[in-house]
């Protein structure tokens, strides 16, 4: 007689992220707006403000596609992260993930699945993002390492915008939460230098991006696309400090979803 | 309008102002989001104005008809998704049983849209004056100005009643929403049509109605009264409006066939 084993934390990770990936890659309504999103994103920017360029004090060597390119990078990697925590949410609301809390042994393996969801649904985006942008003529003087670097920056914000965003939907534990995972992201993205760079901003955005932690994440990536590091041992602290925090924010979240049943 | 048509427009816009008030959850994001987007552009892009051929030294001030247009998105999803909540829970087929008059149906659930539009003008314009922006057209202007964001709202809101009634889903009416940002993204949005410098970009720019809706709100903020972009704006929306009401009303003939 064959004894079935607990399965482990991976073996639920990878559980959750193939029914996760499933759905996000099998629903139009939800693949097309991940891709796509980004990509108006890039080509309202890139393409609409290009003018902006020639604003004096614009130096940015590698021209504003490639500056526009890393802030898109990193808000699809962040509301890669937010959309996976809507799937958590939907999972709560329709009484799925309460089958994934009785079944799994090791429960921190679900929010590892949707942390691995989020991170393949984040490179599918990036890669259609990246050929777009490379067939728009986008200039890429950083050297491989440096390239990377940006990419390396860009998983570390889908990871932490995933753990704030399960962190919310394991305590909301409805769809309703959807505005609560996305507002606060949006935000944060926006009050960083998203149009020109730090030293263009003026009056109270500037004091606001001054202290905005995505600053130093995007001042690094510009910086590695260009060829010409910043900030970055500031930029990888940051982005390596922060998953870690809000790991533990959906610790908790997981702990009351655990509690409500 | 004879006195049973007036009373079944009047009841249905009733209870259309009344769902619309009694749901802060639409009117809320309606108006932070737009103000916020507006504060954030507005010091973001604040060197723009440094710009030969920038129209004026203030940026906010620019930048202020944008929210009137974010508004009017809103108003496709909140007149919509109103209308296909009564398909969904069955309104629309009590209603179908009634005398009601498709006309007074769709005019009277555009009431809720007038309302918000309305609400939405005088907040964008104060927030913004009170921030600084500028009136060139002065009290007149303002007057026109709310006038046409009302009339850009309620044109907008009929392609929302339109998505309804095809769909008869909310979640289907939602989806719009991505679709409306895509227009408002590819316009002279950011920057003037005269300033956008990649051809291709600046060719559907040209090419897109919502440019000249933006134009026709920011003269009256910039340039006073140029009475040829406000003809255009107002031609636009009306056109939207005749378009979106035709629409919807054929839509609404076929829902009430196959109920």
């Amino acid at each position: 007689m064959r004894t079935s084993q607990p399965a482990g934390f991976w073996t639920i990770a990878r559980a959750v992220a193939w029914r996760s990936i499933h759905i996000f890659l099998g629903n139009p309504a939800f693949l097309v707006p991940a891709v796509v999103f980004p990509l108006f994103f890039f080509i309202s920017f890139a393409g609409g403000l290009s003018a902006i360029a020639n604003v004096p004090g614009f130096d940015f060597p590698s021209g504003y596609t490639s500056f526009q390119f890393v802030f898109v990078l990193l808000q699809s990697a962040a509301f890669g992260g937010v959309f996976t925590g809507f799937g958590a949410a939907r999972d709560f609301e329709t009484g799925f993930a309460r089958r994934y809390l009785l079944a799994a042994s090791n429960r921190g393996g679900i929010v590892a699945g949707y942390a691995l969801a989020a991170m393949v649904r984040a490179f599918l985006t990036w890669t259609i993002l990246t050929a777009i942008a490379l067939i728009a003529g986008m200039n890429v003087d950083g050297a491989g390492v440096e390239i990377f670097g940006l990419f390396g920056l860009a998983v570390l914000v889908n990871l932490t915008a995933t753990m704030w965003a399960a962190g919310v939907a394991m305590r909301v534990r409805s769809i309703q939460g959807g505005p609560l995972m996305q507002f606060p992201v949006f935000l944060i993205l926006f009050l960083a230098p998203v149009y020109v760079p730090l030293s263009l901003l003026s009056g109270w955005i500037h004091a606001v991006a001054s202290v905005n932690p995505v600053t130093a994440l995007l001042e690094a990536g510009r910086g590695f696309i260009s060829g010409e590091p910043v900030v970055v041992a500031l930029a990888f602290a940051l982005a390596a400090t922060l998953p870690v925090v809000f790991a533990l924010w959906a610790r908790g979240g997981l702990r009351r979803a655990e509690a409500a049943g | 309008m004879n006195a049973g048509l007036r009373t079944q427009v009047g009841q249905l816009a009733r209870r259309s102002v009344l769902r619309t008030l009694r749901q802060p959850a639409q009117i809320v994001p309606a108006l932070i989001f737009p103000l916020f987007l507006l504060a954030v552009n507005s010091g973001g892009l604040k060197e723009a104005t440094n710009l030969p051929g920038f129209p004026t030294d203030s940026y906010l001030t620019f930048a202020l008809a944008v929210p009137f247009m974010q508004g009017a998105l809103f108003s496709v999803m909140n007149a919509g998704t109103d209308l296909a909540r009564d398909i969904e829970t069955g309104f629309l087929n009590r209603l179908a049983l009634t005398p009601l008059r498709g006309t007074a149906l769709l005019s009277g659930l555009l009431a809720g849209a007038v309302l918000l539009g309305l609400v939405q003008a005088v907040t964008y314009l104060a927030v913004g004056l009170i921030a600084g922006a500028d009136l060139a057209a002065g009290f007149g202007g303002a007057l026109v100005l709310i006038a046409l964001s009302v009339t850009i709202t309620v044109a907008f809101g009929t392609i929302g009643l339109f998505a309804a009634l095809r769909t008869g889903s909310g979640e289907a009416v939602q989806s719009l929403f991505p679709v409306f940002f895509v227009f408002l993204f590819l316009s002279a949005m950011a920057l003037p049509l005269n300033l956008l410098q990649t051809q291709w970009f600046h060719d559907i720019a040209a090419a897109n109605p919502v440019t000249y809706l933006l134009e026709a709100l920011r003269s009256l903020l910039i340039e006073g009264w140029d009475l040829g972009q406000l003809a255009l704006g107002f031609g636009i929306a009306l056109t939207v409006l005749a378009i979106g009401m035709y629409a919807a009303s054929a839509a609404l003939k076929t829902r009430l066939v196959r109920t």
